[in-house]
Formats: structure tokens, sequence, C-alpha cells
């Protein structure tokens, strides 16, 4: 409903009441048809995952099998290895072993991590939320950054300055995550000794009091947020100045400037206001990918978000919770994705549903 | 300059008629492309970047004097234990042949002996004990000798064979009764003054109190070294020269241990090791890496596998994506909405963690390194494609509408070279443009995955291999030498490749005014 509304508060004022509803059971229909066929994708994503999964040798239940039969007194190594397959759903060939998987999934159920511990689900809820500070912090601080550089590049097209940016926006993207943090590491934890080379919270962690334990995380955060910053400013800064340039060849802009308005009004109310359209849809867009987290950034710095936890998982095999954060991650592109659509068609009436 | 410029295009101009085509300068579109590319600096400096690094990469390695795994050696000094000295102040059992006399009963031997007691019995057998002197004693069972126990111990001559047990007990008892000849087993033997014992003036061994026991059975020591290295302990030397008999001088280091009451005695030696992390040289002007191979010609070679293994992946996307993606868009209705469909799920698969996920697998099965090359060069071409594809059909979607492909229709043309050959090369342009970008950002995954140890992997060499030393602390800090010159390229290439690409976008629309 908050979509129709919109739509209506943009769209023509002239339209009549019938068409409308017309609209908004057009969007609604859309929505609907969207989803089903992000359904249909995720459980064909789910699927390959689970056969790829499935398919690699699992050492894990193995190993697990021969600690267990070196107890004393305990069953023999083939008993053990039939009992923790089964209760792994290894037994299984893949397309039951997938539903089986899928029944439990829908609900909730991702099943035990093997090297955590515990359920996959309850060690994302416990790390997710670094993940998200984190993201949320360099994902503003970027885009605080690169939106006013990119419309300075743009109206200054050509220019010296232009070229500046332009040139620091593709260092941003070329530069290798891995490479730049290390850089980072050298001059501010090495040489400068103002920050631990890894981990989230100090030695002395324990001993100090609650502000202090609150700054020595941020402290260990600092590196990481910008080395993420850095690494996302390009991109965005990209897409601003593209834009920008768009809307500043449209007619209406000639026409702001011929009508004499001053430079400052034509670009900072009437191109800028429209370049946020696009904006806004891939700032849309990228907000279910914080809570994906910074896989490389967060194993570089061991930092036990999300990502770095997922990255011990993947490489130690352990398949419930890789199957759990493959899917998630699968959900979120699909929710960017639909996500960044809609918006679309919210923030820009010219938008028209087919 | 300028004003003789404008004279010889005056000049041209007035040789023709007006309405001369020859008047106007003809450029292909082309050649306009490529005015419009180098007119702009970042694309040129992004050319003039991937030209040096193409010659560095694939000339470097075939100019470079050194192999990729070539691994250099070196000399080092190393303090080796050498051997251990210590004057012996303990009671030594040494058993008679072919008897068994246990720990046990030693120590209980040992016992009476402090006592001063002449019988033990242990186990229910009764022994007699023989006091030879204050250091030596032997054990006596029904008058066969079972062995004996002394603080002098009784060496070998060097290079000769070991003392007889009889010959042993036989010189000691000579030693403590001060005699300077005995005789053992029928044999007559002499014994001077400085303990030597002799047969016939041939020295079969000699009575010491000193162990000198080497560190490894290659060691041989002789007697000469023995007694000139009592000499410096004596002395208190915390240094040790010694000349052998070949006249080859030694150094070695003392070191005593209260606690064991053992002087350790090293041996500086010259070890030949892999010259690791030698710092840059004439020989190796990057120095030499964890493995003692040369830098610069690794950094080559990765160079050639970073830009080898980004060219095949490209290569396989572009080919998958176009296929695909011009069925896609040329036949439209269920076919489009087919491929878009697994365009969407390859979409969704997220590939960083599927690769991650495949790389430590194949790290399990250990896959050996060129068979693990071609799998990633594989998996991410088959997950990079439906990028490629959803442009190709984007851009195909608009273009069969156009007059021309419905003169392909009525030319009779097939469909296959409706879109392989009218279709597709309306579309290069763009391609190529992402072609570009994509082959940076896949030398970046590659070095991303092969920094984490799930790329490429030893012997071969990559940018994001040789970086990924500085996972130990130590190399990051002090041999930037190792990690900075590949990083650097790394960075260099991708942002040359993303110059080119961003150039020849602006290059190839038209729109763009400059």
């Amino acid at each position: 409903m908050s979509i129709f509304g919109h739509l209506c508060h943009y769209g023509k004022t002239t339209a009549t009441r019938s068409r409308k509803e017309g609209t908004s059971q057009k969007v609604r229909n859309y929505i609907i048809k969207r989803i089903l066929q992000s359904i249909l994708i995720l459980f064909c994503v789910m699927f390959i995952i689970y056969a790829l999964l499935r398919c690699l040798p699992s050492s894990f239940a193995q190993t697990m099998a021969i600690q267990l039969s070196q107890a004393p007194g305990a069953k023999p190594y083939e008993e053990w290895l039939a009992q923790l397959n089964a209760s792994f759903g290894l037994d299984m060939d893949i397309v039951p072993g997938f539903f089986t998987w899928l029944s439990k999934a829908i609900v909730g159920n991702f099943g035990d991590s093997w090297k955590w511990n515990v359920s996959a689900v309850a060690k994302f809820n416990e790390v997710v939320g670094l993940s998200v500070i984190m993201g949320g912090i360099s994902f503003v601080l970027s885009l605080l950054i690169a939106v006013p550089l990119g419309i300075l590049a743009a109206t200054k097209q050509y220019s010296r300055t232009d070229y500046a940016i332009t040139a620091v926006a593709l260092v941003g993207i070329s530069l290798p995550t891995f490479f730049f943090a290390t850089l980072l590491k050298l001059v501010f934890s090495v040489k400068l000794g103002w920050f631990d080379l890894f981990g989230l919270v100090g030695r002395d962690y324990a001993q100090l009091d609650a502000w202090h334990q609150f700054l020595d995380k941020a402290n260990h955060l600092v590196l990481p947020i910008l080395t993420l910053v850095i690494v996302s400013i390009g991109s965005y800064m990209r897409y601003t100045r593209t834009n920008m340039l768009e809307v500043l060849s449209a007619d209406y802009i000639r026409t702001a400037r011929a009508k004499g308005l001053p430079e400052r009004t034509v670009i900072y109310k009437h191109a800028f206001r429209n370049t946020l359209i696009p904006l806004v849809t891939i700032i849309g867009g990228s907000l279910p990918g914080l809570f994906s987290g910074a896989l490389i950034t967060e194993t570089l710095f061991s930092i036990p978000g999300i990502g770095y936890v997922s990255y011990q998982s993947m490489v130690a095999g352990d398949i419930p919770f890789s199957m759990f954060y493959l899917s998630f991650m699968a959900v979120l592109t699909l929710a960017s994705n639909l996500l960044t659509d809609i918006l679309y068609g919210v923030v820009d009436p010219r938008v028209r549903i087919s | 300059m300028s004003d003789k410029k404008q004279n010889e295009t005056g000049n041209t101009q007035e040789q023709y008629s007006l309405n001369d085509d020859r008047r106007v300068k003809v450029l292909s579109p082309g050649a306009l492309v490529a005015r419009r590319f180098f007119r702009n600096r970042l694309a040129v400096i992004g050319l003039s970047i991937l030209i040096v690094m193409f010659l560095f990469s694939f000339l470097g390695g075939v100019i470079s004097p050194y192999g990729q795994d070539e691994q250099f050696y070196t000399y080092t000094q190393m303090s080796k234990e050498y051997v251990g000295f210590t004057r012996n102040d303990a009671m030594r059992f040494v058993v008679a042949d072919g008897q068994k006399f246990g720990s046990i009963a030693q120590s209980k031997a040992l016992d009476a002996f402090k006592k001063g007691q002449t019988e033990f019995s242990y186990k229910d057998v009764d022994y007699t004990l023989e006091m030879i002197s204050e250091d030596t004693y032997a054990v006596y069972q029904d008058g066969q000798v079972m062995g004996y126990a002394s603080r002098d111990l009784i060496n070998a001559a060097d290079g000769g064979e070991a003392v007889p047990f009889a010959v042993k007990l036989a010189a000691l008892k000579a030693e403590a009764a001060g005699e300077s000849t005995f005789e053992a087993d029928g044999t007559a033997y002499e014994l001077d003054d400085a303990g030597n014992i002799l047969q016939g003036g041939t020295e079969l061994g000699y009575i010491s109190r000193i162990v000198v026991s080497a560190a490894d059975p290659t060691i041989v020591i002789t007697r000469d070294f023995r007694e000139r290295l009592e000499e410096a302990v004596d002395r208190g030397d915390e240094m040790f020269n010694y000349t052998d008999e070949n006249g080859e001088t030694a150094e070695y280091d003392m070191e005593y241990d209260a606690s064991t009451d053992v002087w350790s005695v090293k041996q500086m030696t010259d070890t030949y090791v892999y010259d690791r992390y030698s710092a840059p040289s004439k020989e190796h002007p990057l120095g030499t890496d964890t493995n003692g191979m040369d830098m610069l010609t690794r950094l080559m070679y990765g160079g050639r596998v970073s830009l080898i293994i980004g060219f095949i992946v490209v290569a396989i996307e572009a080919s998958l994506g176009i296929l695909l993606g011009g069925i896609s868009g040329y036949f439209g209705g269920w076919v489009d909405n087919l491929i878009m469909r697994i365009v969407d799920v390859f979409y969704c698969i997220p590939s960083m963690p599927v690769i991650i996920i495949i790389g430590s697998a194949m790290d399990a099965m250990k896959v050996d390194s060129w068979t693990r090359m071609i799998y990633l060069m594989l998996i991410l071409g088959f997950l990079g494609w439906p990028g490629i594809a959803r442009l190709v059909r984007g851009q195909i979607l608009s273009l069969r509408e156009q007059e021309f492909m419905l003169a392909t229709e009525a030319g009779g043309i097939r469909v296959w070279n409706r879109i392989f050959r009218h279709l597709i090369p309306n579309v290069i342009p763009q391609l190529i443009v992402i072609c570009t970008m994509g082959l940076g950002s896949t030398i970046l995954t590659e070095a991303t995955l092969s920094f984490l140890g799930l790329g490429v992997k030893y012997p071969f060499a990559s940018w994001g291999n040789i970086i990924n030393d500085v996972n130990n602390a130590y190399v990051m800090t002090n041999y930037l030498f190792i990690w900075i010159p590949a990083g650097v390229c790394l960075l260099l290439t991708v942002l040359g490749f993303n110059f080119v690409g961003d150039g020849l976008r602006d290059a190839f629309d038209p729109k763009m005014k400059r």
C-alpha cells in the first residue's frame, strides 16, 4: 500500500481513482510475481549449493568417527561413521537429502554447526551484529565521501579535479583489499603503533570498565572500517559521477540555465535531486548486503563477524554452517535485487511496470 | 608551428573544388574511436601500464637468468652442538661380556661398596665385592667376574678396536697397584705413567676420567682433541681452537652448564642452506623469498600466471555469455525466460564463498598445483558469465527490432548467422569494455584467493601467493621487498585494465562529447 501511495504522490495528479487502483493492482501483481520468481530461483540455488557441498569429500565425519572410536570401550569406527552420517543426513542420496534439509531449513532449523558446536543460527545471531555495525559505519562513511566528490567531478567534467577524482575512484576499485589492509597494518600498527594487528579486543580487555571496553573495540575497528571505506568508495563515486553527468545533459537543466538561475541552484536543486533517484535505489539495494559481512576484510583483521566466522567454517568443511551462510547470501542477493527494482518504481514515477 | 600547419591545410583545400570529398578528412569509425581513446589521458596511462606489465611478465621470464622455481643456496655460519665434555665423577659400571647384571643389582653393589661391605645379595644370589682402589671395585659371583665399577674410564685408542673387558679390568687393577705391566687372558700388556695401555709397543687404549660425548655419531673424537679440550676447560677458556692432524683449524665455543656439569662445545660450521629472505643484491634485485627463489623472477612468472588466468577466465565468461545471451535475446519468449532464470540462479550463487569451499576441499584432496589452476579457471569462468549474458541480451533485444535484421531475414540468412554474424558484432564495443574491466576484477579475485592460499599454489608463482607471505608478521614488518613489489604490480595491472576499460567506454560512446 505504501508503494501505491508513493506512486500516487509522484504520478499524475489528474489521474482518476480507477486508474490509480489499476496501477496499485499492477504493482501488487508485479511484486507477487517477482517474489514467486525469487523463491523458485532460491530453490534452484540452494539445490546447486547442497549438491556441490555433498559432492565434496567431507573428512569431518570420518575424523570425528576415528576420534570417537578411539575412546576406551567405544564402538568400532564403522558403526560410529554410520551413526554420524545418519545424524548429519549424509547417508541419504543428494535429492532426498536435500529435501530433508530443506524441510528443516524452512522452519529455521539449519542444524548444528560442526565447527562451533552450536546451532548455525545461534552462531549467526551471535556474530552478525558486529558485521552489521562495521558494514553500516563504513557504508555511511563511504557515501558521505563519495557522493559529494562524484558530484564535484561531474560538475567540473574534464577538469583537473575531475581527472583526479576519477583516477582516485579507479585506484579504489583496483586496490586489492588484502594488499591495502597489509599496508595499513604496516603503517598504523607496526610503524606508528596506534592499533593492534589483529582481533577485536586488546589484551587487557577484561580488566577495563565498560566505557574503555567500548573504546578498545572501537579502536580495533578503525583499520577494518578504513579498509572497507577506501575499497568501496570508488564505485559509489563513479556511479554518482555518471548519473550526475546524465542529469546535467538533460533538457530541463538547459531550461533551468536558460531561465538564468544561478549555477548553484541548477546543480544542487535541480540536478542533484534527480541524481538521488538512482542513488537511492543503489543504496536500498546495498542494505541487505550489510548482513553478509566483509569476508576478506574480517578475515584479514581477525574480526569475529559473520564473514570471518563463515570463512573459518568453510575452510574447516563445516557443511551445516556453510549451507546456512550460502543460502543466506543467496537470499540477500535476491532481496537486494527485488528492493532495487521496487525502489526504482517508488522513487521514479517515469518507470512503468510492464 | 601552428601557422605553418594552417598554411598547409589552406593549400590543400585550395587544390580541390568546394564539393570535392577529398577536402574533408574522412575517418573510419574505428579511427574515430582510437582518436577519442588516445585523447583520454588516463586511458593512455593505463595502456602504457599494461604494455609495461605485459613485457615485464612475458618477456621478463625469458630474459631472466633464473627459472621460476630455481632455488638458491648460501653458506651460513651456524653454531652446531659438537661434543659434550664432562669429568666423570660417578662410578660407572661395566658388565663383563656375556654376563647379566642389571641396574638394580648394580645399585645394590654400589650401596655395599659405599658401606664398605664385601658381600651383598640380590634375588637370593650372593655376590662378593673386591675393592681394587677407592675409585674401583669388581663384583664376583662364585668366583666369576660379573663386572666392575670405576670412576676411571678406559677408551680405545684412536681408530683402534674396543678394549676387551678382561684387559680393562686388569689395567685398572695394575693402575691401582701402581704396576707398569700386567697380564690378561695370557697376554702381556704394559701400562705407562700417562695411563696408556700398550701391547708390545702399540697403543691399545688409555685410562682417563674425562667423558667426551659426540653430538652425532659421525663425529670422531681423537685422543689429542680430548686432551686439548681438557686443557682448555682447565684454563676456563670460552673459546677453543683445535688444529687436527691434517692441519685444519676449527673454532669452538664452550658453554658450561652448571646443572649438568657439562661443557657443551659448539662448533661454528658453514652450513649450506636455502638463501631465504636475502636482501636485494646485484644477483637478486628484489632479494629472495622464503624458499630461496629469486623474487624478481617469481614476480615475472607471477604476472604471467595472473594475466593468463585472467584472459582464460574472461574468454570462458565471454563465450558462454555471448552464446546464451545471444540466443536468449534473439529468440525471446520462453527461451529467453528460461535462460534468464538460469542467469538469475548463477547470479545468486555467492561466488567467493563457493570458490573458498572448493579451494579448501581441493586442499583436503591434495590436488596438484597444475590441476588446481585449471579448476580455478573453470570455476571462475562458469560463475562469471551471467553479467555478460545480461549485457548481450539487453543489447540484442533492441538491435533485433532494427531494419538490418529485417534485411537479414529477407535475405534468408540462417538464424545462427543472423545472431552471431549480424547481431553480436554490434555488441562488440560494449563487450570489449566489460571484458577489459572483467580482466581487472578476475585478476583481483584470483590474487585474493591465492593470498588466502586457495588459488594458485606453490611451485607456481602468482602475485597473490607472493603477498601471502605477510601472514607471517615478521615478514610483513622486516622484508618489505617481498610483498610490496607484488602488491604494486597487482595494483598497477588492475588499474591499467580499469583505465583502459573506462577510456574505451568513453571512446565507444559517440554521445560523449569532449
